[in-house]
């Protein structure tokens, strides 16, 4: 699984990364965390609230820190 | 309602005697305090259900059909009730220019989106009346579209940066939202802003309430009167590293017109604090050329000076 953080390096998108290391961390599994600080790969991900995530390079939220537990919910589907 | 409670509390709790500097500070600032902090609550909490009816996708998908006047005007409308945070400005700046919507059109929502804010308007209510709101408001919405249209007209696309027509390979679907998701969502964006403004707003309104007490009328007005012409370009140009002090600013404002700050100026003030940001500036930096920053600054600043003079004649 690959989890993308996407972000310009705003606060908010540092805390976004550690709760998606946390949620990883809890449920276990293998997962790659990277974050995207590129704005023209942002921009191709048609993303225009910062922070995002992107699930194997789907988007599954913008604009909003998910917290650990909504994380967990969302990669365990 | 308020107000009884504190003169009780200072007057008779307290047992401070009423009439002295320190006590009419102190039931300045605590009743100030109060009122703001339920207002901020309230407003903030509305506003952030509204916003979210509001997608930066929709606002986009409804903008990139526009043409002409209408563009600037809707695009400026939409940027009080879209969701805008400096920190996405680059990408929001990018995705509404790839999409189709004309780069005049973008710069008038980039303009009001910040300028007319949720917390600048509770401020300026709570501490300057509804119709001084109301006059941030339009003139806010005027400098937007208008702004807009000249940057519209001096055709300057080229100096945008990272601008391709590659479509994007996909986009963010909007995923179904219930009416809990709404007050949650709400309730998560009320507590987040309160817990990064309250210091500011209790210093600002604490300076302001100090600055009530102890400043002597008509301190200023040598100064930031209207007597002094250069007083409102002077003040645009101090508001511009202040951006994230906007909660903190509004109070002190308040306080500086009863010392003979004149109101066209004030106004000047917290325009350029809230829609001339200089963090903004470096992050808008990674898609647009110097040139146009420079271009995209003056003509908000040129109108920003424009409304102070022109409000200093009109208001008493």
């Amino acid at each position: 699984m690959k989890i993308e953080i996407l972000g310009m390096g705003c606060p908010k998108c540092k805390q976004l990364t550690a709760n998606a290391e946390a949620a990883v961390k809890e449920l276990n599994i293998s997962a790659e965390i990277s974050k995207v600080t590129d704005i023209d790969k942002i921009t191709q991900y048609g993303v225009m609230m910062t922070p995002a995530l992107a699930v194997d390079s789907t988007v599954v939220s913008v604009g909003k820190v998910l917290s650990k537990d909504e994380i967990k919910r969302i990669i365990s589907k | 309602m308020v107000k009884p409670i504190i003169d009780w509390l200072v007057y008779d709790i307290f047992k401070m005697r009423q009439g002295t500097l320190f006590s009419e500070a102190l039931n300045f600032f605590l009743y100030d305090t109060i009122k703001i902090f339920f207002l901020l609550t309230v407003i903030i909490f509305a506003v952030a259900i509204i916003r979210t009816f509001f997608s930066p996708e929709k606002t986009r998908a409804i903008l990139s059909h526009k043409q002409g006047y209408w563009g600037n005007v809707l695009a400026a409308l939409l940027g009080i009730v879209t969701p805008f945070c400096s920190c996405s400005a680059v990408p929001l700046f990018l995705g509404f220019v790839e999409a189709g919507v004309p780069l005049g059109v973008t710069f008038s929502f980039l303009v009001a989106s910040p300028m007319i804010n949720e917390v600048a308007l509770v401020m300026l209510w709570g501490l300057f009346g509804w119709k001084i709101s109301f006059i941030y408001i339009g003139s806010g919405l005027v400098i937007a579209i208008f702004s807009g249209l000249v940057i519209g007209k001096l055709k300057v696309e080229e100096l945008v940066e990272h601008f391709d027509h590659k479509k994007q390979t996909c986009c963010a679907q909007p995923i179904g939202i219930t009416f809990n998701d709404r007050v949650a969502y709400a309730k998560g964006y009320t507590a987040d802003l309160l817990k990064n403004i309250w210091l500011f707003v209790i210093l600002g309104i604490g300076l302001g309430a100090w600055i009530h007490g102890y400043v002597p009328a008509d301190f200023l007005a040598k100064y930031a009167g209207k007597g002094n012409w250069f007083a409102v370009p002077l003040v645009t140009l101090i508001g511009i590293p202040l951006y994230s002090n906007a909660a903190g600013v509004i109070p002190l404002v308040s306080a500086l017109t009863e010392k003979g700050v004149a109101m066209g100026t004030a106004l000047s003030f917290m325009m350029a604090v809230t829609a001339l940001s200089l963090p903004e500036f470096i992050i808008l930096r990674k898609a647009m050329k110097l040139k146009l920053l420079i271009i995209f600054a003056s003509v908000v600043g040129i109108g920003i000076i424009f409304t102070g003079y022109l409000f200093n004649l009109i208001l008493k």
